[in-house]
């Protein structure tokens, strides 16, 4: 079996709505650089493939009691990039309000401040708040904009291809820097934006930085089948999580992809103490402080967890995305008592410096470039194309 | 009364003629090690700030990408917000555009830079709204010209209102009474002619309050928004004339914003050779000014200036006999010539008394190296045009990536600290401290 991939949720102060409330929690801290740096390094250490984090326009919690800030994610975790060397950085990028030129440059840029390990998770903005807070669109139905997100990443890849990789040539004898040859326009046209190209970043060293889509329901399954090279599932039942996990398979294959080329990561929050009985004390004093109730999979030992993770890499699962309640308290377990343990059962690989790159992290090859193929003027606006994508359709 | 002090910023090489790529030491545009290592030189020598330009669209001659100068870099907040893990006093500086972004997620990730870096974030609000850079963007080239500035005066401001919406102590984080932030923390409104907003900003109020505005355009509606909203102006009039006359005449627009002439600091954009004697450091320029000036780019200087099809012409032969086309399009994306009738007719006197081919002349009209001396000349003249009100500091733009400040920093920055016009270590954590600007007052909360 291949060895199971690890991930960590940096979340706020942790995935639990009162987390901020625990003593452990230096509350003035949470928007410190030193903070981030701190939990992404300790991850890095302990051997884990990679950091997510969520964002959003709008607040991250709901109201006064929740931490209701949050910075913007692709910058705190290009903070984090140049004092580490080896884990992976996927903060979560929106696409509705956004500008896809801006974003996929944004991320290539995340790819070459981290040498190779950025990946971005898409997102869509939903509410009314967040379409007040840009005043240029008013909320639409998901599925409008799911569908464009999956525009979005088409037109990021085509852009991160519009340079060849060695596009840059510097000759001296015609005093050329660039071949203009080896730089293509994307001539992008989707269905509410159209980009020129091409982009103004270099392609960046993984080629496409690594793409995660939620499955946040069947709105995000088209998108999910078309552009995600890793998928989160998060459904706290294991028959569901089985569930969700073949639906994505038959989606990826119904979109003529490879199921190979997909990861999927179960996402499973956990609340870890020595004994099951101050675990569940724990909890409970977390959830006397939030009115807001949110499923915990695992509250216990890391004795008990074992088993849950082995069963979901069992069912199929390439990996575990793990979402502490409280990340001061919960991701030292994590990284000194559960890593290890995931080690010595065989579950998890060694923690050895181990590839570089996000991308040979996941076993995921780096992608050929569409416009250095003979045929991509042939294929670019193909007929199979979906017709969702072709404006006007 | 005591020496006017200087203030300095590192330019990272731009996509022009002005960065040599072709020099052995030159490397790469791209990748972080190049701005990690002027960003530490730059801070080595106690610079105010590192600056990073912006464009939007790839250059174009004759429809074609421009490939005789450095094309491609990366997206600018986010190499600074990188520099921030590795530097730890220098202010980080990015250029972006007001016309194809918005308020809400601008000022939210410039207020990230803030916190992320601890008090360094600087944006240099530029203009540009040409059809040419809007194919890039959703709205396309929306904007009229004439509206560039409004709308860039109206971001600003709606930017201030979002930082403004989180006070110093709004965020409560109070565990026992579960109160995170105060209530109303972060509501803001704005409507004006170009931006109708209101909701919740999710930002705390960062260590600047408001990140350093710098402004970079020669336009009367620029200076004059520069005098509203500016704390710093980038601006071309380096010599000692020009820049007396722009420093006179835009520290004179400040008193109608009830503004004091130190709260907005002039830094002119200029090169400078450093060599062991004055008459080495005029060898060395004339040597970088040849490496700048290829045949190539001699002619698509001229075509910039001509507005014409030049690319038959030798470029060591005469000056092309035709008039200039004024506004052809020919070449795109980058800044042209004001007027290029009076230009073409200045450079045709210059070749003419002496002797020039049209890349002698380029090289000698082009010449963008404002100090060239040895170490002492330089300090000496930096000193002087900065007491004589040509400036209140210079912004840098060496020719060589990383390299290319490794001189000044070594050989000027110690002469200019013995003159006592420049710090021999940070005195202040934020930009606006090594600025010696205010804190801008937060606004009450909830205000909306
Ligand atoms: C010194 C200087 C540097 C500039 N740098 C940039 C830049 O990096 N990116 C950009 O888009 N525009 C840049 N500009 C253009 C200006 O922001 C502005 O859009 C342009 O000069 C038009 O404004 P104006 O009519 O007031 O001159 C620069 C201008 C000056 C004077």
């Amino acid at each position: 079996m291949t060895p199971l991939l690890t991930a960590v949720a940096l979340d706020g102060a942790g995935f639990h709505p009162a987390a901020w409330r625990e003593r452990s929690v230096g509350v003035q801290d949470l928007f410190a650089p030193e903070r981030i740096v701190s939990l992404t390094l300790r991850a890095e250490t302990a051997g884990v493939d990679l950091v997510t984090l969520a964002d959003s326009l709008g607040p991250a919690g709901s109201g006064p009691g929740e931490v209701t800030a949050r910075l913007d994610a692709l910058a705190v975790l290009a903070r984090a990039a140049p004092v580490t060397e080896r884990i992976g950085l996927v903060p979560t990028v929106t696409t509705t309000h956004t500008e896809p030129f801006h974003l996929q440059a944004a991320v290539a840029t995340l790819d070459w401040v981290s040498a190779g390990r950025a990946g971005w998770q898409i997102q869509v903005s939903d509410t009314e708040l967040e379409a007040q807070h840009i005043g240029r669109r008013t909320a639409a139905d998901p599925s409008v904009l799911w569908a464009e997100a999956t525009e979005v990443a088409e037109v990021s890849r085509l852009l991160w291809d519009s340079w060849e990789d060695d596009a840059e040539i510097r000759d001296l004898a015609t005093g050329r820097f660039i071949d203009r040859d080896r730089l293509h326009y994307t001539d992008y046209v989707g269905s509410t934006f159209s980009v020129k190209g091409p982009s103004i970043v270099p392609r960046p060293p993984q080629g496409h930085p690594v793409t995660f889509v939620a499955l946040t329901g069947p709105e995000s399954l088209p998108t999910v089948a078309a552009a995600a090279d890793v998928v989160l599932i998060d459904e706290t039942d294991l028959d569901a999580a089985v569930a969700a996990l073949a639906t994505v398979g038959d989606a990826v294959r119904r979109r003529g992809r490879d199921t190979e080329q997909v990861r999927a990561l179960i996402a499973v929050s956990v609340l870890l103490e020595n004994d099951p009985g101050t675990a569940r004390t724990r909890r409970e004093r977390l959830d006397a402080r939030s009115r807001r109730r949110t499923p915990l999979d695992h509250v216990g030992t890391v004795d008990s967890l074992l088993p849950l993770i082995e069963r979901l890499a069992e069912t199929g699962f390439d990996g575990v995305l793990l979402r502490p309640a409280v990340l001061d308290t919960d991701l030292p377990t994590i990284t000194d008592d559960l890593l290890p343990r995931l080690r010595d059962s065989g579950l998890a690989g060694p923690n050895t410096p181990g590839p570089l790159t996000l991308r040979d992290r996941l076993g995921l090859p780096r992608p050929a470039n569409h416009f250095a193929t003979e045929h991509f003027a042939a294929d670019h606006f193909a007929a199979d194309r979906p017709a969702e994508l072709r404006r006007g359709a | 009364m005591a020496r006017k002090q200087l203030h300095l910023a590192a330019h990272f090489p731009g996509v022009n003629n002005t960065t040599v790529w072709s020099d052995p030491r030159s490397r790469s545009q791209i990748e972080f090690s190049s701005f990690r290592d002027l960003a530490r030189t730059a801070e080595e020598g106690t610079f105010d700030f590192f600056f990073l330009a912006e464009g939007l669209r790839l250059r174009e001659v004759h429809g074609q990408i421009h490939d005789l100068d450095v094309v491609g870099r990366p997206e600018s907040i986010t190499v600074l917000t990188a520099l921030a893990a590795v530097t730890t006093h220098l202010g980080l500086a990015a250029t972006v555009n007001a016309t194809f972004n918005e308020p809400y997620e601008l000022a939210r990730r410039f207020a990230s830079l803030d916190h992320l870096s601890g008090g360094r974030a600087a944006w240099n609000v530029v203009t540009s709204s040409d059809a040419f850079t809007g194919e890039n963007f959703r709205r396309g080239g929306f904007l009229d010209h004439a509206d560039r500035y409004t709308r860039a005066s109206e971001f600003v401001s709606a930017a201030r209102t979002l930082w403004d919406s989180w006070t110093d102590d709004d965020l409560i984080a109070d565990r026992r009474s579960g109160r995170f932030a105060a209530e109303g923390a972060g509501r803001f409104s704005h409507r004006g002619q170009h931006f109708d907003i209101a909701g919740e900003f999710t930002v705390p109020r960062s260590p600047q309050g408001h990140p350093v505005v710098i402004q970079a355009g020669d336009s009367a509606d620029g200076r004059d928004f520069a005098a509203a909203q500016a704390d710093v102006i980038f601006t071309r009039h380096g010599t000692l004339e020009a820049g007396q006359a722009f420093y006179a005449d835009v520290k004179s627009r400040l008193a109608a914003h009830g503004r004091t002439p130190d709260s907005l600091k002039i830094m002119p954009g200029v090169s400078v050779v450093v060599g062991d004697t004055d008459a080495e450091a005029e060898e060395k320029a004339a040597h970088i000014r040849s490496q700048q000036v290829s045949g190539a780019t001699a002619i698509a200087t001229a075509e910039l200036l001509w507005g014409i099809d030049l690319s038959d012409r030798d470029p060591d032969g005469p000056l092309p006999l035709q008039d200039p086309v004024v506004g052809s399009g020919v070449v795109r994306g980058r800044v042209g010539f004001t007027d290029p009738v009076a230009t073409v007719a200045q450079w045709r006197e210059a070749a003419e008394s002496h002797g020039w081919s049209l890349r002698q002349t380029v090289i000698a009209q082009q010449n963008r190296q404002s100090f060239i001396g040895s170490a002492d000349t330089i300090a000496r003249q930096l000193d002087s045009y900065v007491q004589a009100d040509a400036a209140d500091g210079y912004i840098l733009v060496p020719h060589l990536t990383p390299g290319g400040l490794d001189d000044f920093v070594a050989k000027v920055v110690p002469l200019l600290r013995e003159r006592g016009v420049f710090r021999s270590e940070y005195t202040g954590r934020t930009l606006r401290d090594h600025l010696q600007l205010p804190t801008p007052q937060g606004a009450a909360s909830g205000a909306a």
